[in-house]
Formats: structure tokens, sequence, C-alpha cells
């Protein structure tokens, strides 16, 4: 029982780094309707700054973190406004896709020229060792704790200023359909532009968090966690806030079960195959909406 | 505006197709090169490698990466080979005759390892101490085998350096340094209860982790939990770790490299798990990793074929005259490559091979003579070598102690 309580507690703890990262995602996703490959690029540029602050200059980590968001947010809007906005009427959609593709080798091998493929070990920003249950036979890390709270936050955050702000209408509107939104006087780059400011400033709290978790960091930090988050955002259903955060905990607590129960190495087989049967029943993923194209 | 966009899109792409490439061309360097070299070269330099075999010196070059990213390893390897040859023609030199020593840089690109070779066979070499890596000991091997000219990897680990008759090696090979870990363990009564973490994904670390497995069975060492992870997910050791600690393990084998080390051991603490954790060369490097709390480390022990700190007179002697002549501490391959030169010392003395035999003749005296030699070297006791070029040798196992690497003996 202990022990699987304990296997629960470590699915929370990776399930919560996919959850915050998923928000990233399935936000860029949901307004701009593009996939923003290198947005796990974006983490792991949130983290080597935060490094840069809080271990080379010496700085406090919050300060590190309240300066990785800004530098990412900023990275975000000029990614947006340089490398998708020209490409987003392009005769095809993979344009964009593939122009993501090569933002993250971009700054993979940008990380990779500045700071090298030596492996740093990043100081965690979260100090609070965490609390210890049945006579310390289960102990659940602070980490674990921050990060689930910190998606909630996000989540609630999110979902009242896309839906009680008029940016947030904005987006919604965006969303729904870009050229009506044009017509009734919404700056559909500005909006967009936002958005990105917005993903990309989850990204460098996800990243905060993630090297928090699992204090190494090399060039690639970003790139592993990326894609399961995307995974588990399309679980969730892509687009959809709540979605993300429930794909994120349910795609970590399986793939610590699938890890324990059956095997280390074939877990990863089980998580995709679980996402394919669970797409195959439900299409748009567990909250997806089903979007009917209106005549 | 329009234009600058177009321009930054176009080189974005430009970029974009210079990784891939970039990529391609790392990644298939080194079978592209050994083939390309393989016409021009090789006729050439036959006949000088044999005339100039006449001479009243031995000649013995060295390969190695002496500029680079890997600069390290190969100065450490024409270092300690400078000081191995001075020290026998000091004391009367080789079978009675002095040795001359080259030294020539390959840069870690086996093409360039393939070139150099030709260099030393033109200035009449008749024994290889090289290449110092692995790809480039095996692309030169392919040249010395059609030359039959002896050749002695000091420390190309990977199991094909040692393919041909003609070649041997002093450093253990990948796969052999599972066997030597858990002879370590077993020997030193380190745990009987094991848990293995490895990289599946890993020639280096699968193959280790095999022989671990095999060689743990003969030596009654317990192994209660054996997990792996692989390329794509080796951030989350919680797992692997768990079932360690639930399979009451004592001490926790880990046949992967540093970086991935480094991971478990802080997971491990957080978790309150403190087993002894046990490596392989691969975690060589742990304590360099930037940012690392090295207390973590504190009594993780690696195998490793060479400690300075030994205490022992050959080695005291070595890392001395090593400090006074290049200021700086020898690692494991100016270990390896000191013992190699003082190999060759023994098979040739071993056999009566004089300077003036042809380089075919030597090497094939030599290939009998390594395998009746025994030489007690910086790397290990009693070393002896298999007709397949393979040592047997002793295991050195390091503790980490107060962040540093203390023998564990």
């Amino acid at each position: 029982m202990i022990s699987f309580l304990t296997s629960l507690v470590n699915g929370l703890s990776l399930g919560g780094i996919y959850a915050i990262i998923a928000l990233g995602y399935t936000m860029v996703y949901g307004i701009a309707k593009m996939l923003n490959f290198a947005h796990g690029d974006f983490i792991m540029v949130g983290c080597y700054i935060i490094f840069t602050a809080v271990s080379t200059m010496g700085l406090s980590p919050a300060v590190g973190i309240i300066a990785s968001i800004i530098l990412c947010t900023l990275l975000g809007v000029a990614t947006e406004a340089v490398a998708y906005r020209p490409l987003r009427h392009a005769a095809s959609p993979l344009a964009v896709l593939i122009t993501a593709i090569g933002v993250s080798y971009l700054l993979e091998n940008l990380a990779l020229l500045i700071f090298g493929a030596d492996a740093k070990s990043f100081t965690s920003v979260v100090k609070w060792s965490g609390i210890t249950l049945f006579g310390g036979q289960l102990h659940i890390q602070g980490v674990t704790i921050i990060t689930i709270i910190v998606s909630l936050l996000v989540l609630v955050l999110l979902q009242s200023y896309i839906h009680g702000t008029k940016n947030g209408q904005a987006m919604l509107a965006v969303a729904q359909d870009q050229g009506a939104a044009t017509l009734m006087g919404i700056d559909v780059n500005k909006t967009i532009s936002l958005t990105f400011a917005i993903g990309s400033g989850l990204a460098a709290v996800a990243g905060a968090l993630l090297c928090s978790a699992y204090p190494t960091l090399t060039p690639y930090t970003g790139a592993m966690p990326g894609i399961k988050a995307f995974v588990a955002a399309v679980l969730g259903g892509i687009g959809s806030v709540p979605g993300a955060m429930i794909g994120g905990l349910v795609l970590g607590i399986i793939e610590i079960l699938a890890k324990t129960y059956i095997s280390s190495q074939l877990s990863d087989a089980i998580v995709f195959g679980i996402l394919v049967v669970v797409l195959l029943f439900k299409p748009t993923g567990l909250l997806g909406k089903i979007t009917q194209e209106k005549v | 505006m329009k234009k600058f966009k177009r321009v930054m899109g176009a080189a974005m792409a430009s970029m974009m197709a210079a990784t891939l490439m970039a990529g391609c061309a790392s990644g298939s360097s080194s079978t592209s090169s050994s083939t390309a070299a393989s016409s021009s070269d090789a006729t050439a330099s036959t006949e000088s490698g044999s005339s100039s075999a006449s001479g009243s010196t031995f000649k013995i070059g060295t390969i190695g990466p002496l500029t680079g990213s890997a600069a390290a390893y190969g100065q450490a390897v024409a270092n300690a080979a400078q000081i191995a040859v001075d020290e026998i023609n000091k004391n009367g030199g080789m079978n009675g005759y002095q040795v001359e020593l080259k030294n020539e840089d390959d840069e870690l690109d086996s093409q360039k390892s393939v070139n150099a070779y030709n260099t030393l066979k033109d200035w009449g070499m008749q024994f290889l101490d090289g290449s110092t890596t692995s790809a480039c000991s095996i692309a030169v091997s392919e040249y010395t085998k059609q030359d039959n000219m002896f050749q002695l990897t000091p420390s190309g680990s990977a199991a094909d350096c040692t393919k041909y008759d003609n070649v041997f090696r002093v450093c253990f090979s990948d796969p052999a340094q599972g066997t030597a870990a858990a002879k370590y363990i077993s020997e030193h009564k380190l745990a009987t209860k094991i848990g293995i973490i490895y990289d599946s994904s890993d020639v280096y670390s699968s193959g280790i982790y095999q022989n671990f497995v095999t060689e743990a069975g003969n030596d009654g060492l317990t192994i209660v939990s054996q997990e792996a992870f692989t390329a794509d997910n080796k951030t989350d050791f919680s797992v692997q770790l768990q079932k360690a600690k639930d399979g009451g393990a004592d001490l926790v084998f880990l046949p992967i490299y540093y970086t991935e080390a480094s991971l478990i051991l802080q997971q491990a603490n957080q978790m309150g798990y403190k087993p002894t954790f046990f490596g392989c060369d691969g975690l060589d490097g742990i304590l360099t990793v930037d940012n690392f709390d090295k207390s973590l480390a504190e009594g993780t022990m690696l195998l490793t074929p060479f400690a300075a700190d030994a205490k022992d007179d050959l080695t005291q002697n070595f890392v001395k005259s090593y400090k006074d002549k290049y200021n700086d501490t020898p690692n494991q391959f100016a270990a390896d490559s000191y013992d190699a030169i003082y190999a060759i010392k023994a098979a040739v003395e071993k056999e009566n091979i004089t300077p003036d035999m042809s380089v075919s003749d030597i090497c094939d005296k030599m290939e009998k003579g390594m395998t009746e030699i025994t030489l007690d070297g910086l790397t290990s006791q009693d070393m002896t070598w298999e007709a397949s070029g393979e040592p047997n040798k002793e295991p050195k196992a390091v503790v980490i102690k107060d962040g540093a690497y203390v023998s564990a003996e």
C-alpha cells in the first residue's frame, strides 16, 4: 500500500511538471492555433537564465525567476514576430510547424555554443524539503507540492483572465475566427503577441520548477519534457486549459505506475499506447470540445 | 521591412540546414574516412617502413589528440610515453638498444589518425602506442593489419579496437569493466544485495550491465533490482531507486555516464536512500559537473585503472617525474601509455627482438611475446595478455572522500 502511495506521489511529482509545461503549450495552441514546438526550448532558455543569475552572478533565486520570466516573455514575443507571424498566412499550415522545429534547433544549438554540452547542476529554487507522512514511510517533496500549487494557481489565473478581461475576450474571439475578429476591430497581431508573451512567461515558471525537481541542466533539458507535455496537452484536449492540467497529471501517474508495475524500459511505449487508445475513443482528448463547422 | 523578414527567414533556414548537415557529418566521419584514404597512402609507405627498420635504435610512435577538445588525453599519452622512454634509455635501453619516440597529433579525427600513422611509418616506426581514442584506434588498425605493424592501444576501450591479431590494448575493454566490477565487489565484500540502474539505449552501459549480471551470478552476489532507463527518459529515476530501496540493495551499480549519475545521487538523497554507489569509468567526471553538490558523491566508488595518490613506489615515482616534467598530475591515459611502453619493452626482451628486423617480423614475434609476459605496471600488478589482445588485470577502485578521489584500498 505504501509502495503504491509512493508511486502515486512520484507520479504527481512528474505529472505536475508535465501539467505546467502543458498549460503553456495549450494556451498558445488554443488561441493562435499553432503548435509551438520550441516551447520546450523556451523552458531550457529560462533555466539557463536562472542558472546564470543565481549560480554565476550570485543573485537571489527570486531575482533569477523574475529575470527569467521577463527575458522569456521577450524571447517568445520576438520569436513570434520574426519567425511565425510572416508565415501565418502561408499556403500550408505546415510552414509554421516546420519553422517552430527550426527555432527549437536554433535555440538548442545557441545554448550549446554559449554554455557548452557539459551538464550543469541546478540549485533548486524551492528550499522547502517537503512533508513526511505515516511515520516517515511516505515523503512528499516540497517541489512537488509547490509545482502542483503553482499549476493550480496558473490554471485559475488563466481561466479568469481569458474569460474575465477584455484582452481575454479578444483572445477567445481570435481563437474562433481571426477574420471575423479583425472585422470586430480586434488587433489580431497584438492579441497573438500577448498570447505568446503569456505562454513564454509560463515556460520560464515551468523551467524553474522542472530544474528544481530534476536538477541537471543541458541544452536538451527542455526537449523531451516539451514533447511529453505536448502529449499531455493532447491527452487532456489541446486548447483546453483545465484539460492540460488533468492531462499532465494523468500522464505523469501513468508513466510512473507503468515503470513500477510493468517495465522501466517500456514505460514510454505504454504512455504513448494509452494516448492512442484515448484518442481512438475520444478524438478531441479528455476535455476537448468538438467544434462544429458553422456554415 | 518585408525584405528584412525574408533575409531573417533565409538566415534561419540556412542555420537549420547547417546544423542538420553538421549532425550527419560528425556521425558518419569515422566510417567514410577510413575507406577514403585506403588506396592512396598504403602502397606509398610500405617500402619506407621496411627499409628504415635496419637502424640501430627502436622507433616507437604515439598517436592521439594533442590539440582540440580531447587534447588532455593525447598529451597524457605522449607525455607518459616520453617519461617511460627516457627511463628506459637511461637504464640501458630496450634489449640493449636505445629507443626513439615520435608523437603525432590526430585531433580526435580518424582520418587524421590514419595520416599520422602514415607519417610515423615513413619515419620508420616499428611499434605503435596508439591511437588514444577508440574510433581512431579502430581506423588505424585497418592499416596496421595491412602492414602487419604491432599496435598497442593504451586506451581504446571499444570492443572492436582489438579485432585484429596484431592489436593489443592496455585498458579494460568496455564490457570487461562489468566483469571486473562484479569481481571487485564480491572480493572486497562491499555488498551482497545489489541494485542496478543502466541505460538500455547505450551500447557502453548495456554491455557492462550484461557482463556484470553474468559475473555476479558466479560470485554469489544477489541482484535485487535491475532497472533500465533510455536516452529519452532520463530525468526521473524515482522508480528505479525505489525498487532498489524496496529490494534492500545496499549497493547500487551505475554502469552509466556521470551526468545521469549526478541526477540519481540527488534524487536518492531526496528520498533519504543512502546505499553505496558503484560505477565504472563513465562516472569519472562526476566531480566536475558545474555547481554539483560534491557532498552527495561522498562514499561513491568507481573503477578506474589508475589513482595518482596510490602509495606504491612505482606510482609515486611516476607521478613525481610527470609533475616535475609537465607540471600536471597524470591521469589514467598517462598511466595506460606508460604501461604500454613497458609492455613493449618486456615483449621485445622476451622474444629477443632487434631493431634490424623488419616491421612484419617484429609484429609476428610481438604477437607471441605479448601473451608470454607478465607486467607489474601502474594500472595493475601481474598484467598478462590474451592472444585476442585483451589484458588480464586487477581492477582498481577509488572512493570519493572530501570531494576528491582516494584509493579504495
